[in-house]
């Protein structure tokens, strides 16, 4: 075995087919967004150049910034919501009743897909019939908020189905890392006559530091590109309150059938999603603790 | 030795590879056959059998009734919900794969496929045609034009009522508004009482824009909007601003469901079907539920009644019975088909048998004349067509008739505007900088 994978013509060949296939269906494509970021077309026409016309324009575009604002204000509440599910991963690992039960609770919303997730959150945050409006009305809350349609509330109201929608799977990571802390380490500490929380913050934690820098990354690259929810609750509005980058993009490519500009934005999407990536990665550096 | 060896390898892979590709890619170029030697027109639509079932079943019936007078036809459908149609036609015109026959939205939407060189000019299908040739009601043909030749032949048309129900304008003494002010009125005294006036799904953008829209007619002339994409008249002139102000009156006086900027159109139509909302502005597509509709209850149905939407006192548009409205969705032929001829046959065939059956079967408004006297319909139907024999203008939707960029801006400011978070003053100026910069 170790003579063929020796072999650098074999690894070629193993290696072969897959690369094509990302070179075709990811690489290729990223670099024809970017070309046809360059480009002023419909989508249906021909195409004309324009140069760096469309990426002038996308570094003056107002919207752009502030839906790249919102992106970054939802990976920020991702990522402080990660605390949240660190917490309630370290409670189920450490072998409470009912953990597994739980476990399979926090998991469901996940299997839903989000156009229903969104349906359903549509009927909870309905102004008037909504099951959120009807409680602060049954409470004597005269006017309660409208949520969806008020710009000021609508994109922190979008924040919790969508911190909601992954909860399962960060909880389900989070608890498999904590599942893997060897248990000889733990019983030692608590030899030494160490709380669960010393146990926690001083063993526990600095054992899965891989994994919740991997887990800060995807939750922040994950919202920058975040589009689904958004889409189906408020469509980016009202009045682009909740637009996010590829909602914007979305709507410039296929609503307005300017697909240059939404090219340009989508490429716009890559870079800060790239610098975001070098970012969080230069800061969470620290040495990795070893078993 | 050994170096030679794995380029050559690598070279074969790739070639192998783009023989496999190139395997991939259509070959739709050349004239299919089926395996009986038929002739085979491909078909899209976007009428599928569980969300449209009146629809796919009238079609169904007409392609099943053509193969069998033609025998060496045979029509391969392909069938997508709206949306989903939208976007797919778009990329098949992007890789000039289009079907032999499709369906379209008329003006701002089939441009830019008459412009990219897509579709077959259809003058002569209607010409050719004596069945055709007077059977449309006249302007909706004519939607689907582009530089004078026709590039789609309607099926549907649709204009907008204000329905509303009869049994809550009775509990609060109410009459039918003829005028503006009425209206303002009936409003008043419903919000007073704790009923909402009238749904409207402002998220969605274009049911918002019918109160614009009819606002705009009834303030500035039936004619305004159309001038406005004709570059004949500004966006910012006084009476489409004026227009803009009363929609946000509307708003104020507590006119409109409550949070209407997050509810789509089918949200706000439940507030209209639970008896929620006293009034609903929506198109004749609606008129099965309040009709024929299996799936409504008659109580329900009976309530129902629709109103012209009312006059403004002092405003140009004095006529009543001009509407907004405007064709669905027409057929094409796509310009590179192989079977063009026999496509163009079949789009005749269907639109005139489609006149035929529609109203009674599906209980859509064709976009052809139809007798009433022969058929038996449900009262509010013979109202409707009634209304549009005698109409003096139908203005097709301003989002329809404008451009992709300038109808999607037009959706967004009117949300806007229906939640307060845009000025009408900024409403119609961002609009007129969009128009004038189209223009230019």
């Amino acid at each position: 075995m170790k003579n063929v994978m020796s072999n650098k013509f074999v690894i070629t060949l193993y290696v072969l087919p897959a690369l094509i296939l990302i070179l075709l269906l990811i690489y290729i494509p990223i670099v024809l967004t970017g070309y046809y970021g360059l480009m002023d077309w419909n989508g249906i026409g021909k195409m004309k150049f324009v140069g760096l016309d469309n990426y002038i324009e996308l570094v003056k575009d107002k919207l752009f910034w502030q839906s790249t604002w919102h992106s970054l204000l939802l990976g920020l509440f991702s990522t402080v919501s990660l605390v949240g599910y660190l917490i309630l991963s370290l409670i189920l690992a450490s072998k409470i009743k009912g953990a597994n039960f739980l476990r399979k609770i926090y998991l469901i919303p996940m299997l839903l897909s989000s156009v229903a997730i969104g349906q359903l959150w549509a009927k909870i945050f309905d102004p008037t019939n909504g099951m959120i409006n009807r409680l602060l009305t049954i409470f004597g809350v005269d006017n309660p908020p409208v949520w969806l349609a008020d710009s000021k509330i609508a994109l922190y109201a979008l924040f919790f189905p969508i911190v909601w929608q992954y909860a399962g799977f960060y909880i389900i990571i989070f608890y498999a890392a904590l599942k893997n802390v060897p248990e000889e380490l733990i019983e030692a500490a608590k030899i030494d006559g160490a709380t669960s929380i010393q146990i926690a913050y001083k063993i526990k934690l600095p054992l899965i530091a891989g994994v919740i820098k991997v887990m800060v990354i995807l939750a922040i690259v994950g919202s920058l590109k975040y589009f689904d929810l958004i889409f189906v609750l408020t469509g980016g509005g009202p009045n682009h309150a909740s637009e996010v980058m590829a909602s914007y993009m979305y709507s410039e490519a296929f609503s307005k059938y300017n697909f240059g500009y939404g090219s340009a934005i989508g490429f716009g999407l890559l870079i800060i999603c790239l610098v975001m990536t070098w970012l969080i990665q230069k800061l969470l550096s620290s040495k990795e603790v070893e078993f | 030795m050994f170096k030679k060896k794995t380029v050559a390898m690598i070279m074969s892979v790739i070639m192998l590879v783009s023989l496999a590709l190139a395997g991939c890619s259509s070959s739709s170029s050349t004239e299919e056959k089926s395996a009986d030697g038929k002739k085979v027109i491909k078909f899209m639509h976007l009428w599928p059998e569980g969300s449209s079932n009146a629809q796919f079943s009238i079609v169904k019936d007409i392609i099943g009734e053509y193969e069998k007078e033609h025998k060496d036809i045979k029509i391969e459908t392909e069938i997508l919900n709206p949306d989903q149609y939208r976007e797919k036609l778009k990329v098949l015109a992007s890789s000039n794969e289009l079907p032999d026959i499709g369906m379209t939205w008329s003006d701002g939407f089939i441009k830019p496929y008459v412009e990219g060189g897509m579709l077959a000019p259809l003058d002569d299908v209607v010409d050719k045609n004596p069945d055709l040739k007077d059977a449309f009601i006249p302007g909706v043909k004519e939607s689907y034009a582009v530089d004078g030749k026709t590039y789609g032949l309607p099926l549907e048309l649709n204009i907008s009522y204000v329905f509303y129900n009869k049994e809550i304008f009775k509990k609060y003494n109410l009459e039918v508004p003829k005028t503006f002010e009425e209206y303002k009125k009936v409003v008043k005294t419903l919000a007073d009482n704790g009923v909402v006036p009238a749904t409207v799904g402002a998220k969605d953008g274009w049911p918002a824009s019918f109160w614009f829209m009819y606002l705009a007619d009834r303030i500035g002339g039936p004619t305004i909007l159309t001038d406005v994409i004709h570059g004949k008249a500004k966006m910012d002139d006084p009476a489409i601003l004026k227009a803009a102000q009363e929609v946000q009156n509307l708003v104020d006086m507590g006119g409109f469901v409550k949070g209407a900027s997050a509810l789509s159109n089918d949200d706000a139509k439940g507030y209209f079907m639970n008896e929620k909302a006293a009034m609903f502005l929506t198109a004749t597509w609606e008129l099965p539920n309040y009709t024929t509709s299996p799936d409504v209850k008659q109580e329900f149905k009976d309530k129902i009644g629709y109103f012209k939407f009312p006059t403004y006192e002092g405003g140009k548009g004095t006529d009543i019975n001009s509407y907004v409205g405007g064709p669905g969705v027409g057929l094409f032929v796509a310009k590179d088909s192989k079977v063009q001829k026999e496509a163009k046959d079949f789009v005749g065939y269907l639109v005139k048998r489609w006149g035929e059956k529609s109203v009674t079967d599906a209980g859509v408004i064709p976009a052809t004349k139809v007798d009433t006297s022969k058929l038996d319909l449900a009262p509010m139907y013979i109202d409707i067509l009634k209304d549009l024999s005698e109409a003096s203008n139908v203005t097709t939707y301003f989002d329809t008739q404008s451009s992709p960029a300038v109808s999607e801006l037009h959706h967004d400011l009117v949300t806007a505007l229906f939640g307060k978070q845009v000025t009408p003053k900024d409403f119609v100026k961002q609009q007129a900088d969009a128009l004038a910069k189209e223009q230019k």
